[in-house]
């Protein structure tokens, strides 16, 4: 029997544009055939999300653009242009 | 060698202020390292109670003690969180040979806002660090972001991070706020690393030897754009950095490309009187009451 697992692929890009650079990346594998982990690797997979549709990737969710919070206009916290993406593989 | 402590630069330490941490490799003498590596694997170190100053925490002659009064150890750690400090805490860690996994990428403690002060944490190698033995991950530049702990754990890998290679004797000093991971050691070798966390018991204003205070090479680091750094965030880190700098070097004018100046200026703002300031600002459901 035929079943699915879901490969997801996240971006994080250099503004909140699909086009744009990609300045960090994380990967889990539902297959179990690979283990990424932090600190793996020093290029990133794509060098835009774009390429990662070019590829073959589903996009499935993007980050909301989020008005800065009054008073805290210059903080900074969490990278702000996340992408997740997906592969459904057949095992 | 020499006994002398060696004070920091300004263009170091403003390395410090724009990456989060410095380097200092191989400075650990190889006896001393062979040393430590004995005692790391006995378990011997005292525990610390928090808060405790150096000389009383480790005492004369002990490894710990012998590490922190090396010169250039205890001349950089005197440039960035002054003399006196007390240990906040000791630690030896260890990543065991194919473990299969790292750690979650994150800072150290709780969300540590201070504007105006910092721990500085020393992370000692003292074996060589191979690319196989899973060193250190560091993000240069992450230390000022506001987040809490491993709530970075989804960042897997950021461009421009340091997975750490060393030779042995190798000590970093780094800002409480880095984002770190001991990434998975591939090798067959049992990796250590040592990490005394300081807390400043002064005003961290001008520690270190401000000879250069005025040098080029200090904006250059301070203006420093880190590859992972997305181009509008990557403005506000500046921003703050120059906010810290200020701090650091009592210079409350000091300014990269205008940013901080740019934003404060508010000719007569001092002249509005409160009630029409409160009157013209809405409240987020538009209403002025």
């Amino acid at each position: 029997m035929t079943t699915t697992r879901q490969q997801v692929l996240v971006l994080y890009l250099d503004n909140s544009a699909l086009d744009s650079r990609v300045v960090g990346w994380a990967r889990y594998d539902g297959t179990g055939a690979t283990r990424p982990t932090t600190g793996d690797s020093d290029e990133p997979p794509y060098g835009t999300g774009v390429g990662a549709l070019e590829d073959g990737w589903r996009l499935f969710q993007a980050s909301p653009l989020i008005p800065p919070y009054p008073g805290a206009e210059h903080a900074t916290s969490f990278l702000k242009h996340e992408f997740f993406f997906e592969k459904l593989v057949s095992q | 060698m020499s006994t002398t402590k060696q004070l920091l630069s300004s263009a170091e330490v403003a390395r410090f202020t724009a990456h989060g941490f410095l380097r200092l490799d191989g400075v650990v003498p190889r006896e001393m390292n062979e040393e430590a590596l004995g005692l790391f694997a006995a378990g011997t170190l005292p525990a610390v109670p928090y808060g405790t100053p150096v000389p009383t925490a480790f005492p004369e002659a002990s490894f710990t003690r012998r590490l922190l009064e090396l010169p250039v150890v205890a001349g950089a750690l005197e440039s960035l969180v002054g003399p006196d400090p007390e240990i906040d805490h000791h630690f030896v860690h260890v990543r065991m040979p194919h473990e299969g996994s790292a750690q979650a990428l994150h800072a150290d403690a709780l969300i540590d806002v201070r504007p105006d002060a910092f721990d500085v944490q020393l992370m000692y190698y003292p074996q060589e660090v191979t690319a196989d033995m899973g060193g250190t991950l560091v993000v240069p530049g992450s230390h000022l972001r506001r987040i809490n702990e491993s709530d970075t754990g989804r960042y897997q890998n950021l461009r421009g991070q340091t997975r750490l290679t060393c030779p042995a004797g190798t000590v970093l000093l780094l800002h409480h706020g880095i984002w770190h991971g001991g990434r998975r050691n591939d090798s067959d070798t049992v990796r250590h690393m040592y990490k005394i966390r300081f807390n400043p018991t002064v005003p961290q204003v001008r520690l270190w030897d401000t000879r250069d205070l005025d040098s080029p090479a200090v904006r250059e680091e301070l203006g420093r754009f880190f590859p992972w750094y997305e181009q509008a965030t990557g403005r506000l880190e500046i921003h703050n950095r120059v906010l810290l700098w200020r701090s650091l070097s009592a210079d409350p004018g000091f300014d990269i490309e205008h940013w901080a100046t740019r934003i404060a200026n508010r000719p007569g703002a001092s002249a509005v009187p409160t009630a029409t300031a409160a009157t013209a600002a809405p409240t987020a459901q538009g209403s002025t009451a």
